[in-house]
């Protein structure tokens, strides 16, 4: 596990060139929750099917672009990042050449995509309560929520990377991640569906870590964000299953 | 131009035949994607609210569908104009090799800037079909919607391509995406009327093509723009472009001969 740090470390000391990067991973969502949270939250109104009328429209919406956020950060980083380094700049097969194993490299780029979104939702956390936008202090709980949504992310982008064959595959990307990030009630709650369109969008990884990070920061802090958390982390752990034999085969065979 | 202008166009075509596909289906449903979640799913929450008057009297997708077009142009118009432009123009780039043979830089400039405006343009029209998916959005103004959206993409891709080319490195192409597109994207008044920003920030917003674009468009499929403003948009969209073109001879020319 300590290897794995090294490439958390050999990540970390890149970034010092690309800060731009994070910082507009920040910015982003600050931009969505300004123009959409505020600006179109004025001619929304009050959030339909919310026990709580007093909520705004931008408190809605922000923990949700929280989540994307954590999510776009981790599932960046891995898949466009890990593609890059396995098929072109060819880091990896660097790598593995050193004492580092593929288990190693695997666990290290979940881990900085992990801290990476950490570090993001972080940054946007900030900015949200600054402006007034936070409900209740439990938003705080967002904080370890997006580092869980970013393992789950980063283990799926891991688990992508494999798969893709070139670089027109990132639109495939693009097609599954755009209409996720418009209809996982990131805009509007899942009552606004018919009920089996709800229930293929509680299906939705993204779903699931918006909820995990739109209750706490609503007020409502109880067990029923347990089958996201338990959602999420099993869909890390099986992401993670798939990518290993991948990497190995493509690294070693 | 002249018929040397052609053939670096149809070099930038040969390219496109082996990814036009999927240009074109990325082309058609995010624009349908966001119409459906933002025009149609929050648009119902927005019209349950606001009375039509703060929308120029329509509902909110009607209002949200020309201003995601002048949009979504802008950005394929940074895509098409950036990226294939700096790797063109450097060492090695497919520049030099047309401008090795009877090319001129005026050509490649006049011959890429042939097939980013078709980029733009068929773009464009794949939007204005899938606005055909919303029987409320069928009007005679959705014709009009290409060339306006046209105008609006090549007043982006013409500066955009004068600069490009006199770039060493991908860094600055990403900081301008990331802190300049994107936030003109979110206020220019696409997603809601610019009214509601305070007055000092209005003057910044009234500065962006995006929002002249955005105006023509809007005007246009509404068809309730004054004479006035329709031209005044289009002149301010057109000068961008001439201008743009302006300094992408000069700046063609001193990459390529320099």
């Amino acid at each position: 596990m300590t290897r794995a740090l090294l490439l958390v470390e050999r990540n970390l000391m890149i970034y010092r060139y690309t800060w731009a990067m994070l910082a507009a991973e920040v910015l982003e969502p600050v931009l969505y929750l300004l123009s959409i949270g505020v600006g179109v939250g004025a001619l929304v109104g009050s959030v339909p099917g919310l026990d709580d009328p007093g909520i705004t429209y931008a408190q809605f919406v922000a923990p949700a672009l929280l989540a994307t956020a954590a999510m776009n950060g981790a599932m960046n980083e891995t898949s466009f990042g890990a593609f890059f380094k396995l098929r072109f700049e060819r880091t990896y097969d660097t790598m593995v050449t050193t004492p580092l194993t593929v288990r190693d490299i695997a666990l290290g780029e979940t881990a900085w995509a992990l801290l990476r979104g950490a570090f993001a939702s972080g940054g946007f956390l900030a900015i949200v309560a600054v402006l007034g936008y936070a409900r209740s202090p439990w938003i705080l709980l967002a904080v370890p929520g997006a580092a869980v949504v970013g393992f789950a992310f980063a283990a799926a982008g891991l688990a992508v990377a494999t798969f893709l064959r070139n670089t027109h595959d990132f639109q495939l990307i693009q097609l599954v991640m755009l209409p996720m990030f418009l209809f996982a009630t990131t805009f509007f709650p899942v009552s606004v569906y018919p009920r089996p369109v709800q229930v293929f969008v509680e299906c939705l990884p993204l779903y699931h870590a918006i909820q995990l990070l739109r209750e706490p920061a609503l007020g409502h802090v109880g067990l029923a964000l347990l089958p996201s958390l338990a959602y999420l982390l099993a869909f890390g752990a099986l992401s993670l299953v798939i990518a290993l034999p991948r990497l190995r085969r493509a690294l070693l065979a | 131009m002249n018929l040397l202008a052609l053939r670096e166009f149809s070099y930038w075509m040969v390219h496109y035949r082996r990814s036009w596909r999927g240009t074109i289906v990325v082309n058609v449903l995010n624009p349908l994607l966001f119409l459906l979640a933002m025009g149609a799913g929050l648009g119902r929450l927005v019209d349950r609210h606001t009375a039509p008057d703060t929308l120029h009297g329509v509902a909110f997708l009607a209002f949200f569908a020309p201003g995601l077009l002048a949009a979504a142009t802008m950005q394929n118009a940074v895509t098409v104009s950036t990226g294939s432009v700096f790797m063109a123009a450097r060492p090695g780039g497919s520049y030099r090799n047309a401008t090795a043979g009877p090319l001129d830089t005026d050509d490649v400039l006049a011959g890429h800037m042939l097939f980013m405006a078709f980029r733009i343009a068929t773009s464009a029209l794949c939007f204005v079909v899938a606005l055909l998916c919303f029987p409320s959005l069928r009007t005679i103004g959705l014709l009009w919607l290409v060339p306006a959206a046209l105008l609006t993409g090549l007043a982006f891709a013409a500066p955009l391509a004068a600069w490009s080319a006199t770039l060493e490195t991908r860094q600055p192409m990403n900081n301008v995406f990331r802190f300049v597109i994107m936030p003109m994207y979110m206020f220019s008044g696409v997603f809601f009327p610019v009214d509601q920003i305070p007055v000092v920030l209005r003057a910044v917003v009234y500065a962006t093509p995006l929002w002249h674009g955005t105006e023509l468009c809007r005007g246009i499929f509404l068809g309730n723009a004054s004479q006035a403003a329709v031209l005044g948009h289009t002149a301010y969209l057109a000068a961008l472009t001439v201008l743009g073109l302006a300094l992408a001879r000069r700046t063609y020319r001193r990459r390529l001969f320099a």
